[in-house]
């Protein structure tokens, strides 16, 4: 009978678990001070070559002619890749949980939409003389007007971004240009208010500037496979990502990760592995893509701008009884995250607030700017921003201190939230007494003694009657196909039929969930209480 | 292709390579002598994270020509410990958690071990004026403050 | 195609190479030509060094200062006769671009940078300067309106006059991010007086155009009258006049436009 020597290791661990209120010492720690934790640029590979790429010029153009000749003949080129050398040259980065529509090639091939998209790689001895060949690269463009606002690029005859989804809106279930929220019915609610406040709300993009710059190193390993060093702050899904633009089996790739210089989202987009993996390919030689600075600001994806419009109706008393919100979310050219940014945001409305009657309208919209994508919070932290700009002017409005403001509205346990679900511990009215206590802002005492946990549910449990819309009857867009896809077969999951789009409200069956669905049901929105 | 020979002490040896003509110190650092201590974090000298001491000067190794330290002294962080045993500064940035990510950290010790070199007792002005020119993205600075203030009081008490 | 580094023992011999190569560049501290090829410009195929010790001389003695083209901030902040300049170096960089950039290579750094030459503009400094036809001194207003062209020549030292006391030279530059960022604007007045009234007033603004300038207007609002509010007033009022300062990543035309005037007030009124 084999029998595992556990009593060796008797002493090895303490599984008592007790580890809150003493200080722990991080693993990573002693490498951080030493300078010794390895990051994927610290990496000596033998014979390794750069890989550099040409940006468009042009923020909407259509490529007429790449000229790549000169480039080819260069000194120290090793290899020149265009958009056909990429095995599926184009892919959205959330095609793996089934969500979203191809729309981004790796390498623009007839057409780029936002300046400084990639359009040729440049494989060679060295950065400089990848720099050299770049500028022997000839594009000849064709400059087409551009859209960069949001609302612009909703209007009619606005120039169409991204052929995948010609109304420049992200599509939802199928058919939906956008997402909404519906709960209780904000007309009433405003007509029974004593103050109405409309106001608009615009966020710049923000890029996350980490010190170690966007990059990945891919070097050909033994049995045909590939090593990636890489920055990527999500590796799986960046090996798989890449396993699908390549074209090849995910065990193709052993990815090494882990370290990462600086994230906050910014490196989730596996920007630079397919392109230093395909170079590794067609080289046999380890290849490096890192972007510079001047890259990584201008060209890596920033969180997103938003523009928010707030309409709210508050009573004299400070309560808010009607709250309705349409939001454009700026995605830039391609989709990336943004799609599932705007699902966090309908779901976050109306902020942790009891309001009776919600209406939500929230947008994806593609413009000729650089994609935008995943950043601390992203979806819920713009619209923080506006929601709480909102409630100081609410405050204001009704003479009422903005700390007690916020308690008067606050969520409590037992409330059911507009997206229809019971608020389950939640604690903003403790959040803002401590706040209060910590910055000496005088609170009236009912309003220190007052509790998430009480006076919650009962008639603020109900779920409000709620209008319902007519749904716009519009047939579902026909599957978007561009030249990119070079006739390779879609995925059987891209014609599996989708779930069937949930109905505006009250509560019904639950929809049958997709592949997927249960797993990630933020996204799909299926999962229903 | 011309190469040049350079000669220079890195952290308290000789040492010899053949660079190319316009290669900065960073590179050289990295690929030629293999101390990948110093980092690239925008080859612009807006962040500091390539920091190194130059005869003891905080110098950018990313805006240093290679061949300019032909016959001087270049510190990294490589040479911060002694033996097994972490330098005070080193030491003061794991207590205070100076350090999340950990890539502007060598530039940031080497700022801080310019500073203390020649300001044992530096007051938190100084502190701050001293590291002005590393960007940390994580931490917020105010840990790193701290560990070089508790490093320069853990000097004091030795 | 690497760069060709050349060094030479001489100024005289570093002036013919730049002048005779157009793609060379000369390196001083580095922080503007390493910067270059860091990002890729394939433009520069020469560096051009000088082993010339004259170009980190430092002549402090008399009232006429002259300072190496080569000479660091740090040099400077070490220099106790150099007081007077010490904010305007202060102000540049972190320590280690101080240790590294020069006086010399401040005249040529593109906005948001260049806040060293602000304070030499307001000084009336002179430019010395050895291009293909020999040494010749130029005024800094006169060699910063054409220092595209000054590219082939190699800057050997600039010099100006110590002012008169601590209060007639002033400087502040304005920056988002404390203790240290790149300039949204920086100012810059020398303000020699004599009987009570301001005589020949300099006001030098940075990031307000591609290279340091003078507010003249701004300038003649104060000449000939004593430091009073009334003074103060007219110079803030006047001091955009005829500058149209550009959009940048830190800050937009018209934000600079509109607080030039509340920090040359302060500037002058000598408030924090």
């Amino acid at each position: 009978m084999l029998e595992l020597r556990k009593d060796i290791f008797a002493d090895e661990r303490d599984d008592n678990l007790k580890e809150i209120g003493k200080g722990t010492q991080r693993q990573d720690m002693l490498g951080h001070v030493t300078g010794t934790s390895t990051y994927f640029d610290d990496h000596k590979l033998q014979g390794m070559l750069h890989l550099k790429v040409l940006r468009s010029a042009h923020p909407h153009a259509r490529l007429r002619r790449i000229d790549t000749s000169e480039a080819d003949r260069a000194p120290g080129v090793r290899r020149i890749i265009r958009g056909s050398d990429v095995p599926r040259n184009l892919n959205t980065l959330l095609s793996l949980i089934n969500f979203g529509k191809d729309d981004e090639p790796t390498l623009a091939v007839d057409k780029v939409r936002y300046k400084g998209e990639p359009i040729v790689a440049v494989v060679a001895d060295s950065p400089l003389e990848a720099f050299e060949a770049i500028a022997k690269i000839r594009v000849d463009y064709e400059p087409l007007p551009a859209v960069f606002d949001v609302e612009e690029a909703l209007k009619p005859g606005a120039p169409v971004v991204n052929e995948t989804y010609p109304k420049n809106t992200f599509t939802y279930h199928e058919r939906y240009d956008h997402q909404k929220l519906r709960f209780g019915d904000v007309e009433r609610g405003f007509a029974e208010s004593d103050h109405v406040l409309e106001q608009r709300y615009q966020m710049s993009p923000i890029e996350h500037a980490p010190t170690e710059t966007n990059g990945s190193i891919a070097a050909p390993d033994t049995n045909g496979r590939y090593v990636v060093y890489t920055s990527t702050q999500a590796l799986f899904f960046s090996l798989d990502t890449c396993a699908k633009i390549l074209d090849v089996p995910s065990n193709t790739f052993h990815f090494i990760g882990g370290t990462v210089g600086g994230g906050f989202g910014g490196k989730v987009d596996t920007l630079t592995e397919p392109l230093a993996i395909l170079g590794a390919m067609l080289t046999g030689r380890p290849v490096r893509y890192v972007l510079g600075r001047e890259e990584e600001m201008q060209y890596g994806p920033p969180r997103g701008a938003e523009r928010i419009f707030i309409k709210d109706g508050v009573k004299r008393d400070g309560r808010i009884v009607a709250r309705k919100i349409t939001a454009y979310f700026d995605s830039g050219a391609y989709t990336r995250l943004s799609s599932y940014a705007v699902v966090k945001c309908a779901a976050h409305l109306p902020g942790p607030y009891t309001i009776p009657n919600v209406y939500g309208d929230i947008y994806c919209v593609f413009t000729n700017r650089t994609p935008a994508t995943a950043m601390r919070g992203f979806g819920v932290t713009g619209m923080d921003f506006a929601i709480e700009c909102q409630m100081d002017k609410l405050a204001h409005l009704v003479g009422i201190d903005p700390m007690e403001f916020r308690i008067i509205n606050a969520y409590r346990d037992g409330d059911m939230k507009a997206h229809r679900r019971e608020a389950k511990n939640t604690a903003l009215i403790e959040c803002v007494q401590v706040a209060a206590d910590k910055a000496k802002w005088p609170l009236r005492e009912e309003f220190k003694r007052m509790s998430s946990r009480k006076e919650g549910g009962g008639a603020r449990a109900e779920i409000p009657p709620t209008p319902r819309e007519p749904v716009a009857s519009r047939p579902a867009p026909a599957q978007q196909r561009t030249s990119y896809d070079r006739g390779i077969a879609m995925p059987a999951s891209e014609q599996r039929p989708v779930a069937p789009p949930p109905p505006p409200a009250p509560p019904s069956p639950p929809a049958a969930p997709s592949h997927g669905a249960t797993r990630f049901s933020s996204v799909f929105g299926t999962r229903r209480r | 292709m011309a190469k040049t020979a350079l000669q220079f002490r890195h952290n308290g040896r000789d040492v010899a390579i053949f660079v190319d003509g316009g290669v900065n110190l960073l590179l050289a650092l990295r690929e030629l002598i293999g101390d990948m201590t110093p980092k690239f974090g925008c080859g612009q000298g807006g962040c500091g994270a390539c920091s190194v001491l130059i005869d003891g000067e905080l110098h950018l190794s990313c805006l240093t020509l290679a061949e300019t330290v032909a016959g001087r002294s270049v510190e990294t962080l490589e040479s911060m410990k002694d033996g097994p045993n972490l330098h005070p500064l080193q030491r003061a940035f794991a207590d205070n958690f100076a350090a999340q990510c950990g890539y502007c950290t060598p530039g940031m010790l080497m700022a801080a071990k310019a500073l203390l070199d020649r300001n044992p007792q530096p007051s938190r002005a100084e502190v701050v004026e001293a590291i002005s020119g590393n960007i940390c993205r994580c931490t917020g600075y105010e840990p790193i403050i701290n560990a070089v203030l508790a490093a320069s009081a853990s000097r004091a008490r030795a | 195609m690497p760069v060709t580094v050349k060094t030479f023992a001489s100024t005289s011999e570093v002036a013919a190479a730049l002048s005779s190569d157009r793609s060379a560049r000369y390196l001083g501290g580095g922080t503007l030509v390493m910067r270059a090829l860091n990002e890729g410009d394939i433009s520069i195929a020469t560096i051009v060094r000088a082993a010339d010790t004259t170009l980190t001389r430092i002549d402090a003695s008399s009232s006429r200062v002259v300072i190496g083209a080569g000479v660091t901030f740090a040099r400077i902040l070490a220099e106790r006769d150099l007081a007077f300049l010490h904010a305007p170096a202060r102000s540049i960089g972190g320590p280690a671009v101080r240790n590294m950039g020069t006086v010399g290579g401040n005249l040529f750094a593109p906005v948001p940078y260049g806040d060293f030459t602000v304070a030499l503009l307001a000084l009336d400094a002179v430019v010395s300067v050895h291009g293909g036809l020999g040494v010749r001194d130029i005024a800094i207003e006169e060699f910063l309106q054409s220092r595209e062209r000054h590219g082939g020549t190699l800057v050997l030292s600039v010099s100006c006059a110590r002012p008169a006391s601590a209060d007639a030279f002033r400087y502040r530059k304005i920056a988002r991010i404390k203790p240290k960022g790149g300039s949204i604007i920086t100012l810059a007045a020398h303000l020699p007086s004599g009987g009570g009234r301001i005589n020949g007033a300099r006001i030098a603004l940075g990031s307000m155009a591609p290279v340091p300038i003078r507010a003249k207007a701004a300038e003649r609002a104060l000449d000939g009258r004593s430091l009073d509010g009334t003074a103060i007033s007219a110079a803030a009022a006047a001091v955009t006049e005829g500058i149209s300062p550009a959009d940048n990543a830190l800050a937009s035309g018209w934000y600079r436009r509109e607080i030039a005037g509340v920090h040359l007030r302060r500037l002058l009124s000598g408030q924090e």
